[in-house]
């Protein structure tokens, strides 16, 4: 129990310190508004404009869940078709590792030629960027099914389908839930990338719109909103993946992050 | 213990008027060219319906491969693989043979418990399968808890593999081999990483298991005393590339009880075998 109250203050303390001792430097070095806004005056601006940056904030998190579900749809059924087949597997991966270093900023005018600026190439930028983790998650988990129980399988003239669902798809699913919290904060990284190049709505377009009228505390509101977001999703990606594949959590850290 | 009727072998040792396995001047090569391996050489071999056969060898002589014919887990290069007179893997085979298998390597699957691990088979291979909705809850559930019963796991039905020792893992992986009552079952050195005692236990509940059931065993082992307490038959193979030095027939009556392995003739036997082996692995090197 000790231990649990040590493993939750700590970060919250070491958090605090940060914004205190932000707070400090600023005030004590007369640090002008403009350069690096107070933590306090961030607050303030979060607070006082809270109705303003509500539909900005729901625009981001609506195209990252919607990007993010397409990406994982994809990302799946990608997954278990290179990992059912060594030959898929050995053939696809480099293509994938090279579509995957392409920066993702540098696909968003192509979205934008084709779909125009708005609300669909964010959500197509936060899916593509959050694929590859899944891919290669879900291919591993089929692909490092044991031989032998494999063969037992086929001894019992299992069928492909048989094997997918009974070994493959719930011997994934670990590596699987794993890569699901990488992949949310890379599509959140993806829509607000996608929003600031090409979009009229959303935290990235706003926090662009601030800097431009150099209204640098809104800016910063907008990075706190992103920072609460981006660690919220992942918290409940972490506890669903300890809910649903807790038969693998005595073996930790199963994900092949990028 | 079940009653002492149940340990009279089901099936007698031989009938050869009925093989179940036929293997006809088997070859296997893997590979093409130079890097070309040859697992079998000309290997034949006829396995009768109930019988309890060994198969020993050097290691790499190719038991394992032999095994892998008779499962159709693969393909011979040349000659026939004869299962209950039919080519393996005969798709035109309307019902084929029910087998069961067991590796050294459990594989216990770790998100099911251990009695859904024993009825994986009931939900895939028929005609258990037709019914696996239905029967899953009753019928099949107590048929997982009574074999489960018999090898001495009782009440560890809703353990996780975890939660089992190797042996205990090693005990339900033979229950998941045998639920679907195959007609040929093939192992492959089950209790190779099993302490001596706990191996010595698992050759009784083989036994037993053996004796109640009639299924036709096929077991690749290294331990020539694991051999010669449970089979009726002991096939030597010759080192790599394999094939059938001796065939030794295994007398002693049955139930063998433990202390046989301390008995002169088992002792000897043990011997003749080992020398067979050693002289196969001195010829090859
Ligand atoms: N897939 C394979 N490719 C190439 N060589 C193989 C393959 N499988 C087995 N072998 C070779 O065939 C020989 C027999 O293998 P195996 O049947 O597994 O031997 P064991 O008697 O130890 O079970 C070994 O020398 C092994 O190296
Ligand atoms: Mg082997």
């Amino acid at each position: 129990m000790l231990d649990l109250i040590r493993a939750k203050a700590a970060p919250a303390a070491l958090i605090l310190s940060v914004f205190l001792v932000w707070e400090a430097v600023c005030a004590a070095g007369g640090v002008s508004d403009i350069l690096l806004p107070r933590p306090s005056a961030v607050l303030y601006e979060l607070y006082d404009r809270w109705w303003a940056l509500w539909p900005h904030t729901w625009q981001t998190l609506y195209t990252t869940l919607v990007g993010f579900a397409i990406g994982t749809a994809v990302g799946v059924l990608l997954g278990v078709l290179i990992g059912s087949s060594r030959l898929a597997y050995d053939t696809a991966y480099p293509l994938l590792v090279g579509i995957s270093s392409i920066p993702k900023v540098a696909v968003v005018p192509i979205f934008v030629l084709w779909f125009g600026a708005g609300t669909v190439p964010a959500v197509l930028t936060a899916a593509i960027i959050c694929i590859f983790p899944i891919v290669v998650n879900v291919a591993t988990g089929i692909a490092t099914v044991e031989p032998e129980l494999e063969d037992v399988m086929k001894t019992l003239r299992a069928s492909k389908l048989d094997i997918l669902w009974n070994v493959q798809l719930p011997r994934a699913m670990p590596y699987f839930f794993a890569s699901l919290k990488v992949a949310v904060t890379l599509a959140f990284v993806g829509s607000v990338v996608a929003e600031t190049v090409a979009s009229n709505r959303g935290v990235g377009n706003m926090m662009m719109v601030a800097s431009s009228s150099f209204n640098v505390p809104l800016v910063f509101a907008g990075l706190f909103i992103l920072a609460g977001l981006g660690v919220a999703l992942y918290l409940i990606f972490s506890a669903v993946e300890r809910r649903v594949a807790g038969w693998a959590m005595r073996k930790t850290d199963l994900a092949v992050t990028t | 213990m079940t009653a002492e009727t149940a340990l009279v072998p089901a099936a007698p040792a031989a009938s050869p008027a009925r093989p179940l396995i036929t293997l006809d001047g088997v070859t296997v090569r893997f590979g093409r060219g130079t890097a070309a391996v040859q697992a079998l050489a000309e290997t034949s071999l006829t396995v009768a319906a109930g019988d309890f056969i060994a198969l020993v060898g050097p290691s790499g002589c190719g038991k394992s491969t032999i095994l892998r014919l008779v499962s159709d887990l693969m393909r011979p290069s040349s000659g026939r693989v004869l299962v209950a007179g039919r080519e393996a893997g005969d798709a035109a085979a309307a019902e084929p043979v029910r087998i069961g298998m067991a590796y050294q390597n459990a594989t216990l699957l770790p998100w099911l418990t251990i009695r859904q691990n024993v009825m994986l088979p009931l939900k895939i291979v028929p005609p258990f399968r037709a019914e696996w909705r239905r029967k899953r809850r009753t019928e099949y559930r107590d048929r997982a808890d009574a074999l489960l019963a018999q090898v001495g796991l009782k009440g560890f039905g809703d353990k996780y593999p975890w939660q089992l020792s190797g042996g205990m893992m090693q005990r339900a992986n033979l229950c998941r081999a045998l639920i679907h009552d195959p007609t040929l079952l093939l192992l492959d050195e089950p209790f190779g990483a099993l302490d001596q005692f706990t191996r010595e236990e698992l050759w009784a509940v083989m036994q037993e298991l053996w004796a109640t059931r009639g299924t036709t065993v096929l077991l690749v082992t290294h331990d020539l005393r694991e051999a010669a307490y449970l089979a009726n038959r002991i096939c030597v193979m010759s080192a790599r590339p394999g094939r059938i030095l001796e065939d030794c027939p295994v007398d002693f009556p049955r139930p063998r009880p433990l202390d046989l392995t301390f008995a002169p003739d088992f002792t000897a036997l043990v011997q003749r075998l080992r020398a067979l082996i050693v002289a196969a692995r001195a010829a090859a090197a």
